[in-house]
């Protein structure tokens, strides 16, 4: 027990040095990017793009390569037993309930050829939201610049199978709902355009704010024992456990909910009679 | 006495006011339903986690432009 307490004493202790200089935001400071390897920004015109690797663009490449290694395991063990068993009986699982409850439902018998995009979506939202929560590691999708990577590849899905499926045309001219009033269809064009363009937006800031706000609440918690005094380590960090918990189960839903979002929205573009 | 961070934490205070009435009256509807015909709860606690998520995300799209306010 008194060892225990020396542990958290001892990294309160170095917490407290090394957050000296920097006490008015030390949040934001484990919040946002840093630079990793900074590479010079490359000039487009006058379009300044910096593609230096931060620490959540390594945690992305992390990811990545962890989602390559983990699912091509289970798909050799899938390969080899015809019954699965094992790490590859869960993905398998994973992936069923994903077909069955969240893309069928959504966009018809026909949607089964889009199921890899959305197998890769929830798999790669969900490794990059579970890996914030190991010590010293940090939430790629907690930046808003990846988030809305995501969500405008979802957009460019949308419009892009809308497209395909009813025409160009055809999809543009199915946004209005049939039987309009002919005053009331200007309005129309302005709100369903909007519409469009809200909804991926809806999709960036849910994710990114659910991610964020998990990490700033923890860290709020913890800077608790430097403006109460060491003396309310126990509850602060207890309470701080209470919500990293709570946050596992905030990124299981935020993936899942990206991903039936986006299953909807592609639903709804492609079969426009509803 | 920055006028920028009183109103961030006015307007974190309001959206959670919202988002807690919002997803109180989900939960009590859910619960209803659930009472009044168990073997509808898969479909009906799937929708209600659904709903929260929404409700939340706009609560969080409030809590957004507070954070940026606050950093003012």
């Amino acid at each position: 027990m008194t060892l225990l307490t020396e542990l958290i004493y001892n990294s309160a202790d170095t917490l407290a040095q090394t957050g000296s200089g920097k006490e008015d935001n030390w949040i934001i400071h484990h919040i946002i990017d840093h630079d990793l390897f900074k590479f010079a920004p490359i000039q487009i015109g006058s379009f300044s793009l910096d593609l230096s690797i931060t620490n959540k663009v390594f945690m992305l490449i992390i990811a990545a390569v962890l989602l390559i290694i983990i699912l091509s395991l289970a798909a050799r063990s899938n390969r080899k037993n015809r019954i699965p068993k094992g790490f590859g009986n869960f993905v398998e699982m994973i992936m069923v309930f994903l077909r069955d409850d969240v893309v069928i439902p959504s966009m018809g018998k026909a949607g089964e050829r889009y199921l890899p995009f959305f197998f890769t979506l929830f798999f790669f939202i969900l490794t990059c939201n579970l890996l914030g929560l190991i010590p010293f590691l940090q939430t790629p999708t907690g930046s808003i610049s990846i988030t809305a990577g995501l969500a405008i590849i979802t957009f460019v899905m949308i419009q892009a199978l809308g497209m395909k499926n009813n025409g160009v045309f055809g999809y543009w001219k199915g946004l209005l709902p049939p039987g309009m009033p002919i005053l009331v269809i200007p309005v129309m064009v302005i709100v369903e355009f909007l519409g469009l363009l809200t909804k991926p937006f809806a999709l960036c800031i849910r994710l990114f704010a659910n991610m964020t706000a998990g990490h700033i609440v923890v860290l709020a918690l913890i800077g608790l024992i430097f403006t109460l005094g060491y003396g309310a380590t126990p509850v602060s960090i207890a309470f701080a456990l209470f919500i990293d918990l709570l946050e596992i189960l905030i990124s299981l839903l935020q993936a899942y909910i990206f991903t039936i979002l986006s299953a909807l929205f592609i639903g709804m573009a492609v079969h426009q009679e509803h | 006495m920055n006028l920028a961070v009183f109103a961030a934490g006015i307007g974190a205070a309001l959206a959670v006011i919202g988002a807690g009435l919002g997803i109180g009256k989900l939960a009590a509807s859910a619960m209803e339903a659930i009472g009044r015909q168990p073997e509808a709860s898969g479909d009906v606690r799937t929708t209600m986690i659904i709903a929260a998520a929404l409700i939340e995300g706009v609560t969080l799209f409030a809590l957004v432009i507070c954070f940026i306010l606050a950093g003012k």
